[in-house]
């Protein structure tokens, strides 16, 4: 059982389909969310692809070594770092203007 | 660290003791920023001394050598992958620019001694667009150089923009900008150079040493000499010369033109001549008759000039035509006479723009017809301005002859490898200048200084207080100095020029009588 | 060379002197105390003067060469300016007996004419900056003298220019001095320009003789007299093919170099900077613009006499000027009405004369050569004392203008009988100075076959007699007219301008007193003797002696007709004047005009230099050069207006732009990679 389960273990390139699929969904999401709280939400999506990309080489092509994994704890800890800076924007802008839809701040084109 | 780093840091030390003062306290920014560029020139003089002692003993081996000797050199590596060294030294050239660059400064510290407006950050930007210039005069590494002109080009936007008068933020966007396109093309010009010596190294002694290939030369060479010779004021990219210096505050004006327009001619003969000698040689003669250009030009345009301002910039426009033709000349004399006009227009120019502000603050205005008289209300800044005038006509015994007389000779020689008839009828075309020179000098000054007093209220102003008559008195002794002996500057910059001479001649035919 | 004396070995004490005091003067004493500046600027210059008096002592008891010739001395020469190995500009004094007599003339009439000044400007507002200027002309005027080497000569040429500019203008707030000066500086520029260009030429062709000559140039520079006037140098020189139109290169240089000398010597048609230059004050021009530094041009082709003779273009240029100029200034000179510009035109006119001198002369007949050093020699001391008298008189009336004048004689009897001297002198009756040297250049002509010349040389001494004597009949004769509208003075202190005219103070009349005894005496001084040209091989013919009967006879006489025309017109009935002029009309009316020369520079520099030229190009800067720059500004942001519609400001529509971009980045690269 354990290995017929490992035996189904994916190889890189159906994981590279679901961080592609995770990345796109985040990019998606990123140009279609109106709510600025959901473009961020859609980064960390995006970022998280990256994380597990770098995880996954890690993995198959150099499994004796964990730079990959460091790598994925740095995106992590960067992630959270830019969430809080951004959510700090995003109240001192919802204070400001009243509302945090992306489209409405458009104010680089004046 | 060594003398060569003190005199970059230096001023830039002297920036951050001024930012360091209280902003209430004016009086004591000025002083720091006076003792901060007072013990630069001290410096100066030192190093001079030390350059001196080191040099003089090569003077006589320098003149069979192609590659000319540094002195005083420190080199840090920086970016070693890159090939990029922290490399600053002295040479004749070099030194005889920071002598003139820390005069100026001094001198322009003191004439600006009654700016009012937000004066730490004037004298602040005003330091370090120094540290930037003594940077490019002292960097003998390629990318330095370039990172030090940015610094040393940038500042004067925001001190046009600023403290000007005028149309400031227009000539300040427009200097900026035209020497921007000038310093992209200087870029291009470095990088191309740097790929072609294998990518190793942008040390300008080592990329000396290499040998680009002459259809390389041929297109780098006008890159680089357009490229500074916009900074230099080279027809027709001369037109943000007039403006920027007419909107300029004094000292910027006088570090501008006396200064960060050598910066065109430093470049062009250090890295244009030096390590394209080949280009050089073939685009020499289009390069004089640009330039010729300039010289008559520039003169003819300053006769019917009203403003002041605008008068000392068309004039500085023919002088600096002088200095870039010498370095078209491509012979020791012409380069030695573009040095010399570096030098000796520098002072000139710088005193000129002083002067200028002198009698602005007092007459409040710049107009030439509004003015006349003069002479007999402020005498010394009359006597000042005759002298000064009297160099820029030329007058033996002071330092723009000494200049003139080695560039006119340097393209009435011309080389072995130019057309005689056509840089002797080049040389000829730009010695009317010094009858073209007379005619504005005279005219202008005696509008302003002879004659009765035009405006009533001109007759109860007073002369040059004790600060200007110390700014005028250092730069008219330089000017006068310089022209009764010539010698202690053609000593000081004739070893490097040898060398730069001798790859023209290996590469070229023989130059005429050099030997 | 034998072992010099100390003042022959130290001659550069001589310039020195004065350029200690113009230091001392104009830095420390002049704000100071006025007086003393005068005093030590005086007192500099007459001690200069000793020394040269000495020199000259010394200098004419040297040995003489082996062929018979007074030696040439180069006892200082230091390094100056060093263009090039075997280029370099040594600062130094050359003897030789030219420079020797020209440093006597210069010093003595430059100490005569200080003392002189110490009276004229007595307790005037730039009586300081006066003295100073005045040292620094005489500084340069010396340095101009001893030059051994064409760069020092012309490096003293342009200070003396400077020092002439700044003393015309003296009187700085009188438009009509400050246009002189600037005029006077702008006409001798533009043909110092072509005394540069002249340096040029020569610089070029004598340093590549130079350097090709190796050992042989040893110790020589390529723009020293000394080389440049080597019978071998000359003879490469003359070799050289012409190589602008045509014409011969030693020809070139030498009418380039002549061009600087027609200008300072204000040869036509470079003449019309000196008679406005009489705007100075008096003093100033008996010494710059009649004794000293109007010689110059003279000097200069004296100097450089070797390459005129050379070239025979280029004396023949320099005679026709000369000859043309001394008639042309004396016609102009019958009709002026200024007693400063009359004796302005008759500078020129004198010019002329010894311009005309050196033309004819040549190895052939080298008479002219000394000639015409002989003549400058008499002119200075003659012409500075007219002009010291000339101004003892202004100074007396206040007023330039002859007809304002009259019946001076009562009043002025010092002043009447040094400036009647003077004017004989000048006319050329025996035996004052003017005599002797103005019959050595009619027979210099007469004998080397340029008869016309001759002709020219005898009517303009008849006319030079008739125009001196018409100022002096004006001045002196007849009765006293009115002379309280003093305009064009030079002095405004009105304390005494009702009061009947007086004598002039003891220091001023005494300098004329010393000139007066030199008018007398320097006709009898052997300048023929000691200054010759020296022929290219070194060996002097037999001299000339004594006077040529046939040249001194017609000479005299041209000059007693002229005197007598003169009274005839001027010194009775004013109406015989009146009238010849009427008959003459508007011939009359265009000489007194000066031919309108003024007005038609006037029109080329306003008209054409400024309007045409300069004008349009301050235009073409702004409107062109400068619309490009801007045009190009314009552009960019033209550009940029154009693309600004795809600036959302929505931060989603740039990121679609990007993605976009990663896509067809990526598409792109699949399909070049795609093996």
């Amino acid at each position: 059982m354990v290995e017929y389960l490992q035996s189904l273990t994916p190889d890189l390139n159906t994981w590279l389909m679901f961080t592609s699929a995770l990345f796109a969904l985040g990019i998606y999401g990123m140009l279609s969310r109106r709510n600025a709280v959901g473009v961020l939400l859609s980064l960390e999506l995006c970022l998280n692809a990256g994380a597990v990309n770098f995880a996954l080489f890690n993995r198959f092509w150099s499994p004796v070594q964990v730079d990959g994994a460091v790598m994925s704890l740095f995106v992590i800890a960067i992630a959270a770092a830019e969430v809080v800076v951004a959510m700090a924007i995003f109240v001192a802008l919802f204070g400001y203007r009243r509302t945090v839809d992306v489209t409405q701040l458009n104010l680089v084109r004046e | 660290m060594g003398l060569a780093s003190w005199l970059i840091l230096i001023p830039f030390l002297t920036a951050l003791a001024v930012l360091a003062v209280p902003t209430r306290r004016s009086d004591l920014i000025r002083w720091v920023a006076l003792v901060g560029t007072a013990a630069h020139l001290a410096l100066t003089s030192y190093t001079t001394w030390a350059f001196w002692q080191e040099a003089s003993p090569d003077l006589v081996a320098v003149r069979t050598e192609t590659v000319s000797r540094v002195y005083l050199v420190e080199r840090v590596p920086w970016f070693e992958s890159l090939g990029i060294d922290y490399l600053v030294g002295v040479d004749g050239v070099s030194m005889s620019m920071v002598i003139l660059t820390s005069i100026i400064i001094f001198t322009g510290v003191l004439a600006s001694w009654n700016v009012v407006h937000r004066t730490k950050e004037f004298f602040t930007l005003l330091l370090v667009l120094v540290t930037g210039v003594f940077g490019v005069f002292l960097s003998f590494d390629l990318f330095l150089f370039f990172m030090f002109y940015e610094v040393a080009v940038l500042p004067m936007y925001l001190l046009i923009g600023v403290w000007g008068t005028g149309r400031k933020e227009y000539s300040a966007m427009k200097l900026t900008l035209m020497l921007m396109v000038g310093s992209a093309l200087i870029l291009v010009g470095f990088l191309a150079m740097y790929h072609a010596n294998g990518s190793t190294t942008f040390d300008l002694t080592k990329l000396a040493q290499a040998h680009f290939e002459t259809g390389l030369q041929r297109w780098v060479f006008p890159l680089i000499f357009i490229g500074f010779g916009i900074l230099g004021a080279m027809y027709p990219f001369h037109t943000w010369s007039p403006d920027g210096h007419a909107s300029a505050p004094t000292a910027v004006s006088m570090l501008h033109a006396g200064v960060l327009m050598k910066l065109g001619g430093y470049g062009a003969l250090r890295i244009g001549v030096y390590l394209l000698p080949e280009g050089a040689q073939y685009w020499g003669l289009f390069f004089m008759a640009v330039t010729t250009i300039n010289i008559v030009y520039g003169s003819l345009g300053a006769i019917t000039q009203k403003d002041l301002k605008y008068f000392t910039a068309y004039s500085s426009v023919s002088h600096c035509g002088f200095v870039l033709f010498g370095v078209a000349t491509l012979n020791l004399m012409g380069l030695k006479g573009a040095v010399l006009q570096m030098f000796s227009h520098g002072v000139m120019t710088g005193l000129f723009f002083a002067l200028i502000g002198m009698v602005y603050g007092r007459t409040h205005t710049r107009i030439i017809p509004e003015m006349g008289g003069l002479g007999k209300v402020m005498p010394w800044l009359a006597a000042c301005f005759y002298i000064g005038g009297m160099a820029s006509l030329g007058l033996p015994g002071l330092a723009g002859f000494i200049a003139e007389s080695h560039i006119f000779l340097g393209g009435f020689f011309g080389n072995s490898w130019t057309n005689p008839i056509l840089s002797r009828t080049l040389t000829v075309l730009a010695t009317l200048s010094i009858v073209v020179t007379a005619v504005y000098v005279l005219r202008g000054l005696a509008t302003v200084f002879q004659g009765p007093v035009r405006d009533p209220h001109h007759a109860e102003l007073t002369d040059a207080t004790l600060t200007e008559r110390l700014s005028t008195g250092i730069l008219v002794a330089t000017l006068v100095v310089t022209g009764m002996v010539p010698g202690l500057l053609i000593d000081l910059i004739e070893g490097t020029l040898f060398p730069i001479v001798n790859r023209l001649q290996a590469t070229g035919m023989a130059i005429p009588g050099h030997s | 060379m034998p072992d010099l004396s100390f003042i022959l070995s130290h001659a550069w004490l001589i310039p020195a002197l004065p350029l200690a005091s113009f230091l001392l003067v104009g830095l420390v004493l002049r704000p100071l105390h006025k007086p003393l500046a005068g005093a030590v600027a005086t007192a500099a210059v007459f001690a200069a003067a000793g020394l040269s008096w000495w020199l000259a002592f010394d200098y004419l008891h040297l040995p003489k060469t082996a062929g018979g010739a007074l030696p040439v001395l180069v006892p200082t020469s230091v390094e100056w300016l060093r263009f090039q190995e075997g280029l370099s500009v040594h600062l130094g004094t050359l003897l030789d007996p030219i420079s020797v007599m020209l440093l006597v003339v210069v010093t003595t009439v430059s100490a005569l004419v200080h003392l002189y000044s110490t009276g004229y400007l007595h307790g005037e507002d730039g009586y300081g900056r006066y003295f100073t200027f005045l040292n620094l002309f005489t500084f340069s005027m010396l340095g101009l003298v001893l030059a051994p080497n064409l760069v020092q000569m012309y490096v003293c040429w342009e200070l003396v220019g400077a020092s002439s500019f700044f003393l015309i203008g003296y009187y700085y707030d009188r438009p009509s001095a400050v246009s002189a000066s600037k005029k006077a500086f702008i006409v001798t520029r533009f043909a110092d320009l072509g005394f540069l260009l002249g340096i040029l030429v020569l610089g070029y062709y004598a340093f590549t003789i130079h350097a090709g000559m190796g050992a042989a140039a040893a110790g020589q520079q390529a723009l020293d007299f000394a080389f440049l006037t080597r019978p071998d140098v000359l003879s490469q020189l003359q070799a050289l093919q012409g190589q602008f139109l045509g014409i011969g290169t030693l020809t070139l240089a030498a009418v380039l170099i002549y061009t600087g000398g027609a200008g300072k010597s204000a040869m036509f048609p470079l003449h019309i900077w000196l008679p406005d230059a009489m705007e100075g004050p008096t003093p100033v021009s008996a010494l710059i613009h009649a004794a000293t530094m109007v010689v110059a041009g003279v000097y200069l082709v004296a100097r450089s006499f070797p390459i005129f003779a050379a070239s025979a273009e280029a004396l023949q240029v320099v005679m026709v000027v000369g000859a043309f100029t001394s008639l042309f200034a004396a016609t102009i000179g019958c009709t002026q009405d200024d007693i400063k510009r009359v004796l302005a035109f008759s500078t020129l006119s004198q010019l002329g004369y010894m311009m005309f001198a050196l033309g004819v002369a040549s190895y052939e007949h080298p008479l002219g050569y000394t000639a015409s050093m002989f003549h400058l020699f008499t002119h200075a001391f003659f012409k500075a004392l007219l002009f010291l008298g000339a101004g003892s008189v202004i100074h007396a009336v206040h007023t330039n203008n002859i007809w304002q004048m009259g019946g001076l004689r009562k009043y002025m009897p010092i002043t009447h009988g040094l400036f009647l001297l003077a004017t004989l002198a000048i006319a050329g009756i025996p035996p004052l100075a003017g005599f002797f040297s103005k019959d050595e250049i009619l027979a210099a002509a007469l004998h080397s076959g340029h008869t016309v010349v001759f002709g020219v040389g005898l009517l303009v001494a008849g006319m030079t007699a008739f125009y001196m004597f018409r100022i002096y009949f004006v001045t002196f004769w007849g009765e006293r007219r009115l002379s309280h509208l003093h305009h064009q003075d030079d002095h405004s202190h009105d304390d005494h301008s009702h009061a009947d005219p007086h004598e002039s103070p003891a220091v001023m009349w005494i300098p004329m007193a010393v000139l007066g005894l030199l008018t007398i005496g320097a006709g009898f001084v052997p300048i023929p003797e000691w200054v010759r040209l020296v022929p290219l091989d070194g060996k002097l013919p037999e001299a000339h002696h004594g006077v040529d009967l046939a040249v001194a006879i017609p000479g005299t006489l041209a000059g007693v007709i002229g005197i007598a025309l003169a009274w005839f017109f001027y010194a009775g009935d004013p109406q015989r004047a009146n009238s010849a002029v009427l008959k003459l009309g508007r011939f009359y009316a265009v000489i007194k005009a000066k031919f309108y020369f003024d007005e038609i520079y006037l029109f080329v520099t306003k008209s054409i230099i400024f309007r045409l030229i300069a004008g349009p190009i301050a235009w073409f800067d702004r409107m062109v050069v400068d619309g490009l720059v801007n045009a190009t500004g314009w552009v960019t942001r033209l550009g940029g207006t154009a693309v600004n519609a795809s600036q959302t400001g929505q931060v989603q529509t740039y990121g679609s732009w990007l993605m976009s971009g990663v896509v067809l980045a990526v598409v792109v690269l699949w399909a070049t990679t795609r093996q």
